[in-house]
């Protein structure tokens, strides 16, 4: 038997760690989509004292290379302070599972930054953001492509399911071209809410949905 | 870890050869392995230029065509490039320089026809239907009085979906253009009859029918214009240069022999009961392409909200072998341009499983498939971030 991958790659892939959600998460992020192919969601619980990941679950849409990177980088990041987990690279995931193929990097890079982007969710929600860019509407924009609708697993903003969006004195106002009882109207104004709520100049964020 | 016995489900690919066709091949690389010689040559090469005719007239009588009518290729590649080049090139001189295509050709046709879009052939690339069928109305729309060829595949080589080529090969004759079909995935599974459909040009292949692998060959009605591409001497009737592949060619005719009538709708019930099993068992489940108008030998089902790669990788560790129009799984890192022909997303690309049956393939091996697939795809689901809410 030959396969394309290295053993630990396909142990970690077969049996992956810390696979879920946590219930009362204190950081969470979704990277990719559907439409590059892979997506993983990352969530972690942070003691707010120590800083350090207490606990750290994982989710993945995607190939081996991107569940095995998931599933390793929750077991790096575990007991890690978030300065330290911070720093946990794609090489160093790749090393401790004995190598990925070059081709596949961009499927597990994607499980790093799930990693990065939940410690900035955290931070953000803490105020421990130094960076005080104001926001601006781009940046909203940036933030709602990694909001998907789960029907076709596509952005909102790629789809162009976001009719407005509004900015002012620290209010940001969205209108979503979907109808109010669409299936998915609630899981997608809680993960704009997740998206845009923790920045740190916003006060207060509207959704409306209008479809 | 392993079971011993793969099971072997992507025979669209290539297939396992059958001992009978090994059999028929041996003498011609031990025995009669002279060069075909002209009839004024010595008695070995005789010999095997006789053998090649044997083995010219069993696959042309599958298609109901004359021997002098059909030329052996390396493959169904080279057949679809010989034809698609070669009549470009000859009607050329003639002001003819368009060309039309569906959009989910294979390969061979699709890059054909790109290469040549570079040398300043015009080419139309025809939508398709959700099942994979052109639209014969675009069809007729697309012709002008510069097209010199159509290409529309049999069957299409990923989703099975069989076009409607006797509508689209009334339409070519009617309006005086030629008609190439790439029957890589139909040759000898379903009929093919040249006195009843107006067909110019057919690609065939033996690897798809349990034959060797580098073998094929090019149907030419009588009279089609084709220029000479691959250059140097006089063999098949000087249409294409090289040496004969002469067990090659005994090998292709027998494995068209051994394929019979029985086997096909065997292999069509075993797809019938892997698809509706699938269907029926294992929720959020497409199939792609006609669920009935398909090769006998063809299932594709997309398993939403996960990826192909890591099905095929979960399948492979249980020993069997299909493929998948992932991006993930190409050496290209593109999702399948066939389903995302036929108006699927990335998403239905991405999770879509091809399998394809061939021979030795049995129901107690479908059924195994079935019940590690169920197991599979829970698996992977309950680690997909997708399809909860």
């Amino acid at each position: 038997m030959k396969f394309p991958y290295s053993e630990k790659v396909l142990e970690h892939f077969r049996h992956p760690r810390n696979v879920g959600k946590i219930e009362d998460a204190d950081g969470k992020a979704m990277e990719g989509s559907p439409a590059c192919g892979d997506m993983v969601s990352v969530q972690i619980k942070v003691d707010e004292k120590t800083k350090r990941i207490q606990d750290i679950k994982f989710e993945s849409y995607g190939c081996a290379s991107n569940i095995a990177t998931g599933s390793i980088i929750t077991e790096m990041a575990k007991g890690k302070t978030l300065e330290e987990a911070k720093k946990i690279s794609w090489k160093q995931a790749s090393d401790e599972l004995g190598g990925l193929p070059a081709i596949k990097a961009h499927c597990s890079v994607l499980a790093v930054e799930g990693l990065r982007s939940a410690i900035r969710n955290y931070e953000e929600k803490h105020g421990l953001v130094t960076d005080k860019t104001p926001t601006t509407i781009e940046i909203i924009e940036k933030r709602l492509r990694k909001v998907m609708n789960p029907l076709s697993g596509l952005d909102l903003v790629g789809t162009k399911l976001i009719k407005k969006i509004e900015l002012k004195e620290g209010v940001a106002k969205i209108d979503v071209d979907l109808p109010e009882n669409h299936q998915f109207a609630n899981s997608i104004k809680e993960e704009i809410m997740e998206k845009i709520e923790s920045l740190h100049d916003i006060k207060k964020v509207s959704i409306t949905f209008n479809g | 870890m392993f079971d011993e016995k793969m099971i072997y489900l992507d025979n669209a690919s290539a297939t396992r050869l059958d001992e009978r066709v090994l059999k028929a091949m041996q003498p011609y690389f031990f025995d009669t392995y002279a060069v075909a010689t002209s009839e004024f040559g010595y008695s070995q090469g005789i010999e095997a230029r006789e053998a090649l005719q044997k083995a010219r007239e069993v696959i042309t009588s599958r298609l109901n065509a004359g021997p002098e009518e059909f030329v052996f290729t390396s493959g169904s590649t080279e057949s679809s490039n010989m034809a698609i080049k070669g009549v470009m090139m000859a009607l050329q001189k003639q002001n003819k320089n368009h060309l039309i295509i569906s959009k989910i050709e294979d390969f061979p046709i699709l890059y054909s026809a790109k290469n040549l879009e570079k040398q300043g052939i015009k080419v139309t690339y025809l939508d398709v239907d959700k099942y994979g069928f052109v639209d014969l109305e675009q069809l007729k729309g697309s012709i002008s009085k510069d097209t010199a060829l159509i290409s529309i595949q049999h069957a299409n080589q990923e989703i099975g979906t069989v076009q409607n080529i006797e509508a689209i090969s009334e339409i070519c004759k009617e309006k005086k253009i030629l008609f190439h079909t790439d029957a890589t995935h139909t040759f000898t599974r379903l009929a093919l009859d040249v006195k009843k459909i107006p067909l110019d040009l057919i690609s065939v292949a033996a690897h798809t029918i349990h034959g060797p692998k580098g073998v094929g060959g090019l149907y030419i009605r009588k009279g089609t214009p084709l220029t000479k591409w691959m250059d140097g001497g006089f063999q098949e009737f000087n249409r294409r240069a090289g040496l004969e592949n002469i067990p090659g060619a005994i090998g292709f005719a027998r494995a068209v022999e051994l394929v019979t009538a029985q086997e096909n709708e065997q292999l069509m019930s075993l797809r019938d009961h892997l698809i509706s099993h699938i269907l029926a068992e294992i929720s959020q489940t497409t199939l792609n392409g006609h669920p009935e108008r398909r090769t006998p030998q063809n299932a594709n089902i997309t398993f939403h909200f996960i990826e192909g790669e890591s099905i095929t990788l979960h399948l492979d560790m249980h020993g069997f072998a299909v493929s998948t129009g992932s991006a993930c799984f190409s050496r290209s890192l593109e999702a399948s341009h066939v389903i995302l022909g036929i108006g699927g997303d990335h998403e239905r690309a991405h999770g879509s499983i091809r399998f394809t049956l061939g021979r030795y393939n049995n129901l107690k091996e479908i059924d195994k498939l079935i019940e590690t697939l169920k197991e599979i795809i829970s698996e992977l689901r309950k680690i997909s971030p997708l399809g909860k809410d």
